[in-house]
C-alpha cells in the first residue's frame, strides 16, 4: 500500500530524513520507535505532505500512486491520514461541524454529493460511541480547551469518520493516562481490517502492548537502522537505544 | 474651491435659514469657527500620521441634500434585522424617514435630534447633555456645526428596554456626491439596560462622505450594548466619533464591525467618571482592496476599581491598510485599575499593511495594564492541521480567519445579530462552511 524508497527530506537546507526505504502493505500495523530528534514526525509529517519540508530524493507512492506532489487535503482524498501530535485549537467551529466539513469536502473530491443529515449524525454516533465520546463533547470548539487525553481522542474520533486506507498515529499516546490509553488503542483496533493499515509513531513501548505490530521499524538520524517484530520493541524498552548504536558503529 | 472654503461659505446660510431662537446657534457659531481654523486635519497631526483624507476630499460634495428621497422596503429590507422586532429611526440621505421608522414616546423617547432641539419639553436635556462630551477637534466641529437630523434616545431610570434600537443611515446615491452629517444623542438613565445597533448603509456608487458624531452618557448602574455595522460599499467614506461617559458601576460594550468602504475612520473616547464602570471596546475589521480603516481608541480611567478591555482583530487582504491607534490614560487617582488591550492582525497578501500604536499613559501606581499586538501571517501548522483532515487550502483559510475573528464574535448578545455578521463574515471570506454560532 505505501510505498517509501530512498525518501531524504529536508528542512531549511537541514538534512533530516537520509533515505527512508518503507513497505507497508494492507492489513499490517507498523511501529517507528526512535530517539527524540531522530525524524519520526517529521517522517510523518512528510507522508501526510506537510510543505514546509522539501523532499529532494526519492519514492513516496500509495497504492502505485504517486503522491509526493499532491497537497495535503489530496492525499487526505486518497486515503492518508494523520494523528496530530499538538492538534490546533479551532475557536468557534464545533467538533461536529468540522468533521462534516471535512467529510463532505473528501466526497466533494470524490465527485459525491454532501452526506444527507440524518445520515451523518447516525455515523457521528456511532463513531462516538466507539471512541466512548460524549455527545456534549461534539459540540465543543475544536481542541479548544480539551485535556490532552481529549484530543487524542478526538483525533482518533476523526480517524474513525474519515475512515482512512493508510493511519498515521504520530505519538497518540503522549499525554495520555492508562485508561485513555486503552479507550484509544481500543479504538484502533476496531478500525483495523484486512483494507487499511496503521503506521505507530512512538516513543514507549507501551501503546504497542494495546495495538499489536507486525513489524517494528528504529528510525535514527534520518534512516531506518534496524526492523523487527514486537519483541524488538520490548527490547528497546529495557536496553534504551545505545546498543543499536554500537550495532552500528561496530 | 475646497471642501472647506464650500463648508465654511455654506455655514452662513445654512444658520440664516434655521431659526434664530434655537438653542444651539451659539454651540454652532462657536463649532464653525472652530473648524475654519483649523480645516480637516492632515498627516501631520500626530493622531493622523497613518491616514490621508486628501483623496476624500476632492470630491464635489453636496452638503444639504435636495429633497426627501425614498427607498422600497423591498430593497433595504436586508440591512434591518428582520427577524426579530426592534425599534428603528432610519434616515435616507441625511433626512429622517417616518414610513420606515418605529419610534416611541412610550415611558421613554426614542426620536429625532431634530425635535429634541426644537420642543421645549426636551429644553432641560439638551441643556444637561447636548455636546457636553463631543470633542472640539475639527471633524467633530464641523459636525457639530451642520447637524440637524440624528436620533435622540433617551432611557429614563430602571428602565430596561424591551427590544433593541436600530439606527440606520442609508444613503441613496441620488445626489451625485453626498456628505452626511449625522448626530445622535443617546442617555442612558441610571439602572436602565438598552441595546442599540448603528448601521450606516450605502446603497450606491457614487461618493459618500459621512461625518457622524454621537454621544452617550451612562449614568450609575446603567448598561449599554452598542453594535456599530459600518458600510460595506467601496465607494463610501465614514468618519465616525463616539464619545462615552460612564458613571458609578455602569457598563459599556461597543462592538465596532469594520466591513469595507473606501476610507474608515473610526473615533472612540471613553471617559470613566466613577468607580466600578466596565468599558469593553471590540472590532473586527475584514478589508480588501484598497480600503482602508483607522481605529483610534481613548480610555481615561479617572476613578478608582474600573476595567477595559479592548478586543481588536483584522483581517487585511490585496492592498487594504489599517491602524490601530489605542490610548489608554490611567489618572492618579485610578487605582486599581485593570487595563487590557489586545490587538491582533492577519495580512493575507504581501501587500496588506497595519500600521499599530498602543499607548499606556499611567500616573497612577496600584494598576494592572496591558496590551498586547500581533501582526502575522496564516498559521501554518493549523493550515496543514485542517488540510490533512481533507479541507481545501482556501476552505481551511477561511476556517481558520473565522476561528481567529471569533473571541470578537462571541460576545454579540443579540442572537439574530451574530447570525447576521457570521452570515456577512462568511460572505467576505467567500466560503460557505456551515459554521456554528
Amino acid at each position: 500500500m505505501l510505498h517509501v524508497k530512498d525518501l531524504h527530506a529536508s528542512v531549511n537546507d537541514k538534512d533530516i530524513l537520509k533515505g527512508i526505504n518503507l513497505e507497508v502493505n494492507a492489513g499490517e500495523v507498523h511501529a517507528i520507535m526512535g530517539p527524540n530528534g531522530s525524524g519520526k514526525s517529521t517522517l510523518a509529517s512528510v507522508i501526510a505532505g506537510k510543505d514546509t519540508f522539501e523532499v529532494s530524493k526519492g519514492e513516496l507512492t500509495l497504492n502505485n500512486e504517486d503522491i509526493s506532489e499532491l497537497g495535503p487535503e489530496e492525499r487526505a482524498h486518497k486515503g492518508v491520514f494523520m494523528s496530530f501530535q499538538y492538534p490546533v485549537e479551532i475557536p468557534g467551529v464545533s467538533v461536529t461541524n468540522f468533521i462534516k466539513t471535512a467529510i463532505n469536502e473528501s466526497r466533494k473530491a470524490k465527485g459525491l454529493k454532501d452526506m444527507p443529515a440524518s445520515e451523518m449524525l447516525k455515523f457521528i454516533k456511532e463513531k462516538a460511541d466507539l471512541l466512548e465520546i460524549d455527545r456534549k463533547f461534539l459540540s465543543r470548539s475544536l481542541n479548544e480547551g480539551f485535556s490532552g487525553g481529549e484530543k487524542k481522542r478526538n483525533e482518533i474520533f476523526q480517524m474513525a469518520m474519515l475512515e482512512p486506507k493508510l493511519a498515521i498515529l504520530d505519538e497518540t499516546d503522549s499525554g495520555l493516562d492508562i485508561d485513555a490509553l486503552k479507550i484509544v488503542a481500543n479504538g484502533v483496533n476496531k478500525l483495523r481490517s484486512k483494507d487499511n493499515a496503521v503506521v505507530v509513531i512512538t516513543h514507549y513501548q507501551r501503546l504497542l502492548d494495546y495495538i499489536v505490530p507486525d513489524f517494528v521499524h528504529v528510525l535514527m538520524n534520518g534512516k531506518i537502522v534496524k526492523t523487527g517484530t514486537k519483541e524488538l520493541a520490548h527490547e528497546l524498552e529495557e536496553k534504551g537505544y545505545d546498543w543499536i548504536k554500537e550495532e552500528i558503529n561496530a | 474651491m475646497s471642501l472647506k472654503d464650500k463648508l465654511v461659505s455654506s455655514f452662513l446660510a445654512f444658520d440664516d435659514h434655521l431659526e434664530d431662537e434655537s438653542p444651539i446657534h451659539d454651540i454652532r457659531s462657536k463649532a464653525i469657527k472652530n473648524f475654519e481654523e483649523n480645516g480637516f486635519p492632515t498627516k501631520k497631526e500626530e493622531d493622523w500620521k497613518y491616514t490621508s483624507l486628501k483623496s476624500i476630499l476632492k470630491e464635489n460634495y453636496s452638503i444639504f441634500p435636495k429633497g426627501e428621497n425614498t427607498v422600497e422596503l423591498k430593497d433595504v429590507k436586508q440591512y434591518f434585522l428582520h427577524d426579530i422586532d426592534t425599534f428603528k429611526v432610519v434616515f435616507i440621505d441625511g433626512v429622517y424617514s417616518s414610513f420606515l421608522s418605529e419610534t416611541t414616546h412610550d415611558s421613554m423617547d426614542i426620536c429625532l435630534i431634530s425635535s429634541a432641539l426644537k420642543k421645549d419639553k426636551y429644553s432641560a436635556s439638551i441643556e444637561t447633555y447636548y455636546n457636553k462630551i463631543a470633542g472640539e477637534d475639527s471633524l467633530t466641529s464641523l459636525n457639530t456645526a451642520f447637524a440637524k437630523e440624528g436620533a435622540y434616545i433617551n432611557i429614563p431610570k430602571n428602565k430596561e428596554v424591551e427590544k433593541p434600537i436600530e439606527i440606520i443611515n442609508f444613503v441613496t446615491g441620488k445626489e451625485e456626491a453626498l456628505m452626511a452629517q449625522p448626530r445622535n444623542l443617546i442617555i442612558v438613565g441610571e439602572n436602565a439596560h438598552v441595546q442599540i445597533i448603528e448601521r450606516h448603509q450605502s446603497l450606491t456608487d457614487n461618493a459618500v462622505l459621512t461625518n457622524s458624531v454621537t454621544e452617550i452618557f451612562v449614568e450609575k448602574r446603567a448598561f449599554i450594548d452598542y453594535y456599530k455595522i459600518q458600510n460595506n460599499n467601496s465607494t463610501a467614506s465614514l468618519i465616525d466619533s463616539t464619545f462615552i461617559s460612564q458613571e458609578q458601576d455602569s457598563n459599556c460594550c461597543l462592538h465596532t464591525f469594520s466591513l469595507g468602504g473606501k476610507l474608515t475612520r473610526n473615533n472612540l473616547k471613553f471617559s470613566q467618571n466613577g468607580e466600578h464602570c466596565d468599558s469593553t471596546l471590540k472590532g473586527i475589521t475584514i478589508l480588501k482592496d484598497k480600503q482602508h480603516v483607522d481605529h483610534n481608541t481613548l480610555v481615561e480611567h479617572i476613578a478608582p476599581n474600573c476595567e477595559s478591555h479592548q478586543d481588536y482583530k483584522g483581517l487585511y487582504s490585496d492592498k487594504s491598510t489599517g491602524v490601530f491607534n489605542g490610548k489608554v490614560i490611567v489618572e492618579k487617582e485610578a487605582q486599581k485599575t485593570n487595563a487590557f488591550q489586545q490587538n491582533n492582525n492577519i495580512l493575507i497578501d504581501d501587500k496588506a499593511s497595519v500600521n499599530a500604536k498602543p499607548q499606556l499613559e499611567i500616573f497612577a501606581d496600584d494598576v494592572k495594564c496591558s496590551h498586547g499586538c500581533t501582526i502575522g501571517q496564516f498559521d501554518e501548522e493549523a493550515l496543514f492541521y485542517l488540510r490533512s483532515r481533507g479541507i481545501a487550502k482556501k476552505e481551511a483559510q477561511a476556517l481558520l480567519m473565522y476561528a481567529f475573528a471569533n473571541t470578537v464574535l462571541e460576545s454579540v448578545k443579540i442572537p439574530s445579530l451574530k447570525r447576521r455578521i457570521n452570515r456577512i463574515i462568511a460572505e467576505k471570506i467567500g466560503v460557505s462552511i456551515g459554521f456554528n454560532v
